[in-house]
């Protein structure tokens, strides 16, 4: 976020130097240090807040689970099997995303990697909004980079001529356009026009989605010969391979290359001159501009790169072997995609290994929330997920709740001033 | 309005900008040539009826059948004469009003309408059309009034869709769960007599509490924890989306006859008025709701601009420290500000439920709280200017679907992208000044 908290709309942006500069300057920088304690609070918090909402889950169990019920009308004479149904839905949740008992060792992990194959656009998805968070922007419009990236994809693999092992590849540069230019998009009005981001992505993810679904109704992308808005599945030879060939198993390409996706952009973060420049955006857009760090032309590329990351989970998405049969149509998830990976990026700290480690348990919870359908509704993932992302945005809530002490950096100021006062 | 406008721009006083100035003529240059385009080149031919009566009219008004391509003519006509005013009062230094702006967008509209309507066997259907809009305009315009409340406090409310989803799910359960009961204890039949109106009251008391609850984490995370208010609106539209989906799962849809039957708001219709040709239709025909929203929008413009509540809140939310220095508690005055707009925005929510046909389902809301929410900053954050494109984005929406009906050429999802697309150009600075109110977003912190 600039130097002054934006309201939505039009962002002010800090003053050019040699420029006099704004009235307000209302402690920016306590605002500043809530914002990067969100961003930079520490693991235990993100620990915390997934307990939270497993507790919170187990609550909603209790409540709403019939097993349940039954066994409390005996609670006093065996308390045991209340705990025991209300940890069922858990230890199915558990069973459909990492161990289910089979046979053999290899086919009690197929739900592992149903799991990893969720997580997978998730991750990608999840890496974008990180690393626009890095610059602080916001951006909520990974929705419909997801879906330009699967429209572009989808344009060339449908429509254009290519031989079978060019598909794959090219499909691939093409979401990243699409992903680019529709976060560019972004990045551009907010660079050279201060419309504020988060209105812009909230827009254009429906603007997204109306293009999705009209252009599922003209030749560019539906399957001839079909009414109902749906593209032609993706063909075989086009899909991402699976990495172990066993039926059970959906874990693909697709993973590989957000693993090599995740090393990337932590160097790009930690490593290369232009992570740096978007940190310096990120910290202190004014400093950074004194700096001589151009900060419009960073924070275009920033959405560029992140719409650009958003679009490759798109790909991620239509494209897996799992799921390259669906194609496209208008119940295309992009939507759980983009609003999840928010969760992803917020619980992942903005950090890319954090990042993937939070896909890889949204992937988990979804890829398991369909084992425990039968129990509870399989929209009690959803309730834990909101609550860890509420607690993750709230880390003063959390710090309340458990009683743990503030963390040095994020103090502000002016107390850090007094205790020095008192200690001298 | 004029008071409305004078008060919007204190920070930047002074006279507008050349750019400023030339947005709006600019913008209809560029509509008028689409207009000129559309209407005279691609004209079609045939002619477009248009049917203005209903059953139900004082006076039935015959079908109006104009020939399409003559008519379009006239009509790009006008829109070039209006878009030339509009310049030549840029040229002479001064701004175009709002009314000329209105008209030209109804200019272009009916051109477009008599455009897209040529060569139809049945017509349009005018008030159909005018009360389709008005109606899904609805919930648009209460989202959009909290929208306006609680940012001109200086809180972000990005949270309108799980205000209007939560009121939503709330009033389907509420007024099924009293209606019912009540309707067998009174050995009603039906849920349409004394226990149905009953049963929606109670179903509009909790709609708009389940507005204030979300409200209330809006305003004790954005205000008191000062956590990022734009962050806390999200994730609570998470929240309340997998909260009222779980339910609707795990409840709702158990005992759907119990639990999820509202009933459905009866048509009031104003003697008299109501028989009025399209007009009686269109204002005079609603449900509860609708009135209450007429009334809504005067309140909440009277209150924002009129009374010293109002002047506070406005204080409050342009510039804090000053609110303070003279005595007003910021953060209460935004803490009970957000609360009321939470209660307006989940007031909003019966229409999901109890303004149609059937009860709640999974995310019946959406996404019209983002439409509201663009109602908010299209609309500059003013509740009247707000409502207006609360009505225009309903009307487009509407337009699309009886567009689809008779088979017009224009894809229906090119429509639906109108609020969206116009948001983007309005905080894109293209359309007129989309302004904030200057501390929208920041908390205060008391020093």
């Amino acid at each position: 976020m600039s130097e002054q908290i934006p309201g939505l709309g039009q962002v002010e942006e800090p003053p050019e130097p040699g420029q006099s500069p704004m009235v307000h300057a209302e402690e920016p920088s306590r605002w500043r240090a809530a914002l990067s304690e969100i961003l930079g609070g520490s693991a235990a918090i993100s620990v915390l807040a997934i307990v939270v909402g497993l507790l919170v889950g187990a609550v909603f169990i209790a409540l709403f689970d019939e097993d349940v019920h039954s066994a409390a009308a005996y609670f006093f004479a065996r308390p045991g099997d209340t705990f025991e149904a209300i940890l069922q839905p858990y230890v199915l949740l558990f069973r459909g995303s990492v161990w289910y008992p089979g046979p053999d060792l290899l086919s009690s992990l197929a739900p592992l990697t149903s799991s990893l194959y969720n997580a997978t656009p998730l991750i990608a998805t999840g890496l974008g909004i990180a690393l626009a968070f890095r610059v602080g922007l916001f951006n909520i419009g990974a929705q419909g980079q997801v879906i330009l990236g699967a429209i572009f994809a989808g344009i060339v693999t449908f429509d254009l001529p290519l031989p079978a092992g060019l598909q794959l590849p090219v499909a691939l540069v093409a979401s990243l356009v699409g992903g680019a230019v529709w976060g560019g998009v972004v990045g551009a009005l907010r660079a050279w026009t201060g419309a504020h981001e988060v209105i812009t992505t909230i827009m254009l993810n429906y603007v997204a989605l109306n293009l999705l679904i009209y252009l599922l109704k003209t030749p560019v992308l539906q399957l001839s010969g079909q009414v109902s808005p749906k593209s032609p599945p993706v063909p075989d030879a086009a899909a991402l391979p699976l990495l172990i060939p066993r039926p059970d198993y959906k874990l693909d390409l697709g993973f590989v290359i957000v693993l090599v996706v995740t090393a990337i952009v932590a160097w790009l973060f930690n490593r290369s001159s232009l992570g740096f420049r978007f940190r310096a955006v990120g910290e202190n857009p004014s400093a950074a501009r004194t700096a001589g760090i151009d900060v419009k032309r960073v924070y275009f590329l920033a959405m560029v790169l992140s719409g650009l990351l958003a679009g490759l989970g798109g790909f991620l998405l239509l494209f897996s072997q799992a799921n390259h049969t669906q194609g496209l149509s208008p119940s295309f998830d992009a939507s759980r995609v983009g609003f999840d990976a928010i969760t992803v990026a917020l619980l992942g700290r903005s950090r890319p290994w954090g990042v993937f480690l939070a896909g890889l348990l949204l992937g988990a919870l979804h890829a398991g929330s369909f084992d425990m359908q039968g129990l509870v509704p399989n929209e009690l993932v959803g309730v834990i997920q909101s609550v860890i992302v509420l607690l993750i945005a709230a880390p003063p809530l959390v710090r309340a709740m458990f009683h743990l002490p503030q963390p040095v950096a994020a103090r502000p100021r002016r107390t850090s001033l007094r205790k020095a006062v008192v200690s001298k | 309005m004029s008071a409305a406008t004078a008060t919007v721009a204190p920070s930047r006083a002074g006279a507008p900008t050349r750019a400023a100035l030339w947005k709006t003529p600019i913008l209809l240059a560029v509509f008028a040539l689409g207009a000129i385009v559309l209407l005279v080149p691609f004209a079609r031919d045939g002619s477009s009826p248009f049917i203005l009566a209903t059953r139900s009219d004082l006076v039935q008004l015959p079908t109006l059948v104009v020939p399409a391509r003559t008519t379009g003519v006239v009509f790009a006509v006008l829109i070039v004469a209006c878009a030339i005013v509009s310049v030549l009062r840029a040229v002479a230094g001064r701004r175009t009003p709002l009314w000329l702006v209105v008209v030209f967008a109804v200019l272009v509209l009916a051109g477009f309408l008599v455009w897209a309507d040529a060569g139809a066997d049945r017509g349009i259907t005018v008030p159909s059309l005018l009360v389709g809009g008005l109606s899904l305009s609805t919930p648009l315009i209460y989202g959009a009034l909290g929208g306006v409340l609680s940012e001109r406090a200086g809180v972000v409310n990005v949270a309108i869709e799980g205000q209007l989803l939560g009121g939503a799910f709330v009033s389907a359960l509420v007024a099924s769960a009293v209606a019912h009961p009540l309707a067998s204890a009174f050995g009603e039949s039906n849920v349409n007599g004394v226990a149905g109106f009953l049963g929606t009251i109670a179903a509009l008391l909790a709609a708009a509490g389940a507005g204030v609850i979300v409200s209330l984490l809006l305003a004790v995370f954005g205000i008191r924890y000062i956590v990022d208010q734009v962050i806390v609106g999200v994730v609570l539209n998470v929240l309340v989306t997998g909260l009222t989906s779980f339910f609707y799962s795990a409840v709702l849809a158990k005992d759907a006859q119990l639990l999820n039957s509202p009933p459905q708001l009866p048509s009031l219709q104003i003697p008299v008025l109501s028989s009025i040709p399209i007009i009686g239709p269109v204002l005079f025909q609603g449900t509860l709701i609708t009135y209450v929203m007429y009334v809504a929008v005067a309140a909440v413009w009277f209150a924002l601009f009129k009374t010293r509540w109002g002047l506070r809140l406005r204080a409050v939310g342009e510039h804090p420290r000053a609110a303070d220095t003279v005595g007003i508690k910021v953060n209460r005055k935004r803490f009970s500000t957000v609360v009321i707009a939470g209660a307006v925005a989940g007031f909003g929510g019966v229409f999901f439920t109890l303004g149609s046909v059937g009860g709640f389902t999974k995310e019946v809301t959406a996404g019209a709280g983002f439409i509201a929410l663009a109602a908010v900053i299209f609309g500059r954050w003013d509740p009247l200017r707000a409502t207006l494109a609360g009505l225009l984005f309903g009307f487009a929406t509407n337009l699309q679907y009886v567009l689809s009906s008779i088979g017009s050429p224009v894809p229906g999802e090119f429509m639906r992208m109108v609020p969206y697309v116009a948001t983007v150009l309005a905080v894109a600075g293209l359309v007129g000044q989309s302004r904030a109110p200057a501390a929208d977003g920041k908390p205060y912190i008391p020093s």
